[in-house]
């Protein structure tokens, strides 16, 4: 029972928004079922929340390996739930002043609004930003010429990160100008080796013809795995039987 | 010295990258930009649209990628305002709501003359449920968005009073970093009901993008490069942005990102010139 009132749903669901798809009359059962995702979408924020605290907490009673990250986990999680909803430092909307909670919990100068600006913010973007340190390590220690495949993919490195900036007019246009109006008479006549422009091309036919290969060839794993949950003969999405 | 460059400890690396990155933005150093064919196919789809167009402002990105994504969504957000398009700003990230905020400001700020909420532009805001809010808002919006991001009914808003659906958008303009973005704006929206749409995305997205481009994406900008390009077009096309110092935002970051991708190949160079000198030194043994 356990396992066969979501497969039941799951088989429902998935029919009717195929349905919804090609009969014009079944349109309305799709949205309604697309409606009823959105609002399960966001009971699942509360559930992420509560499981993260389990997790966490667990790890932390049993003072597991790592169980100091997890003290910090959970207290950057509760600081941050009770700002927002308790609305810290935020002033009634005009519309309705008299209520205290009335006002947006991103309002300028508010505890939320201060938390999103001075720590998220910053933390998020390091993160990100240390990508370029270690990329520039990587390149250093890894990107090696050891065979053929590995040449072609660094000279196309060089091409991309070289066209991806000014560099790639400033060491090509010049001298194709030149070479071109010295051998044919027409400073366009190389244009088409310029590096902006090979890169241009790699990205818009080499990158575009493999990309669509890999995303035919996954839609088609889609629809075969769709099909198998569809008909519950994949229950892997239901997790263990236990 | 070779032992020195084998064993080289990557602290170096990272402070060698520190100073190329820090270098050029402390001395101002930035390049001109020559808009690609890419860029000025986007720059047209805004530009060539009737004034007080509607246009879906779908900004799906989050603090993390606001250095590479923020200058682009400020630049359509310029370009738009600048041709009084009617701005329908909306999100399916739930960090993305204060991005939305901030390019309101812009609106605010540099065009509060022509720009008055629920007349020119409207905010929407979040709401969960990814892929799944795009496939409702594009035949029923009120039927997830009865209200805007300040508990406003949408009935009262003058702009969103008649609108029934995404499909009455004459463009979709999405900035994504992932998923769900701007892969999923073109599958359900875009392609399905035949809505114009331009997307900017992360350097690392815009290559799985590329397929969607030209028929059921009209143009794509990558990374920060196009941005600048961008912002170079749109003050080519209106010269009164260059006064702004704000606008040049992508065009400032393309200095450093020069010197770091010139860094790079040095340092790949490097690694190269040592490996094969070590695989020489092995055989000769």
């Amino acid at each position: 029972m356990k396992r066969t009132v979501p497969l039941c749903i799951a088989a429902l669901v998935g029919f009717v928004l195929i349905l919804s798809e090609f009969i014009p009359f079944a349109q309305s059962w799709g949205r309604t079922a697309m409606i009823w995702f959105d609002i399960l979408a966001a009971f699942a924020f509360v559930l992420g929340g509560a499981n993260l605290l389990k997790i966490h907490l667990l790890k932390i009673s049993s003072q597991r390996v790592g169980w100091g990250y997890s003290v910090i986990t959970v207290a950057a999680f509760t600081i941050t739930m009770v700002i927002g909803l308790g609305k810290f430092g935020v002033t009634p909307s005009e519309s309705f002043p008299q209520f205290t909670w009335s006002g947006d919990y991103l309002q300028d100068g508010s505890g939320f609004w201060w938390m999103y600006q001075y720590v998220y913010l910053p933390l998020a973007s390091t993160m990100f930003a240390l990508l370029a340190f270690y990329i520039a390590s990587a390149a250093f220690r890894a990107f090696r010429a050891k065979n053929t495949e590995a040449i072609i993919l660094l000279v196309t490195a060089f091409i991309v990160l070289l066209g991806r900036t000014y560099a790639g007019i400033w060491l090509t246009a010049d001298p194709l100008a030149w070479l071109g109006q010295t051998l044919y008479g027409d400073p366009q006549a190389l244009a088409m080796f310029r590096l902006d422009v090979v890169v241009e091309m790699i990205m818009g036919v080499f990158n575009m013809a493999g990309n669509r290969a890999i995303m035919i060839g996954i839609a088609l794993g889609i629809v075969a795995l769709s099909l198998k949950v569809l008909l519950g003969v994949d229950r892997s999405y239901l997790g263990s039987e236990e | 010295m070779g032992d020195f460059f084998t064993n080289l400890d990557r602290r170096w690396i990272f402070l060698g990258m520190g100073i190329v990155v820090a270098l050029p933005m402390l001395l101002g150093l930035s390049f001109p930009e020559e808009p690609s064919d890419m860029v000025r196919d986007v720059f047209a789809a805004v530009d060539t649209l009737p004034e007080g167009s509607n246009i879906l402002m779908a900004y799906d990105y989050d603090p993390a990628t606001k250095g590479e994504l923020e200058p682009m969504a400020a630049a359509f957000t310029r370009h738009c305002a600048k041709k009084k398009h009617k701005l329908y700003f909306i999100t399916l990230w739930p960090a993305a709501v204060p991005m939305l905020r901030q390019n309101i400001d812009i609106l605010e700020s540099e065009f509060g003359d022509d720009y008055t909420y629920g007349e020119n532009y409207v905010n929407l805001g979040f709401r969960p449920g990814n892929e799944g809010v795009i496939k409702v808002v594009v035949t029923d919006l009120k039927e997830l968005y009865g209200n805007d991001v300040n508990g406003q009914d949408l009935q009262k808003i003058p702009m969103t009073r008649n609108l029934k659906n995404i499909q009455q958008m004459d463009l979709i303009v999405n900035v994504s970093a992932g998923t769900p973005g701007a892969k999923e704006w073109v599958q359900y929206a875009a392609s399905k009901y035949e809505i114009k749409m331009v997307a900017g995305v992360t350097g690392v997205g815009a290559p799985a993008l590329y397929p969607y481009v030209p028929a059921q994406l009209t143009g794509l900008l990558g990374a920060i490069k196009a941005a600048a390009e961008y912002e170079q077009t749109l003050i080519d096309a209106y010269p009164e942005f260059a006064e702004n110092p704000a606008t040049n935002e992508a065009l400032r970051r393309m200095g450093p990102q020069l010197i770091a991708h010139i860094y790079i190949v040095a340092l790949i160079i490097l690694g190269n010139c040592i490996y094969f000198t070590d695989k020489r030194r092995g055989a000769a043994r």
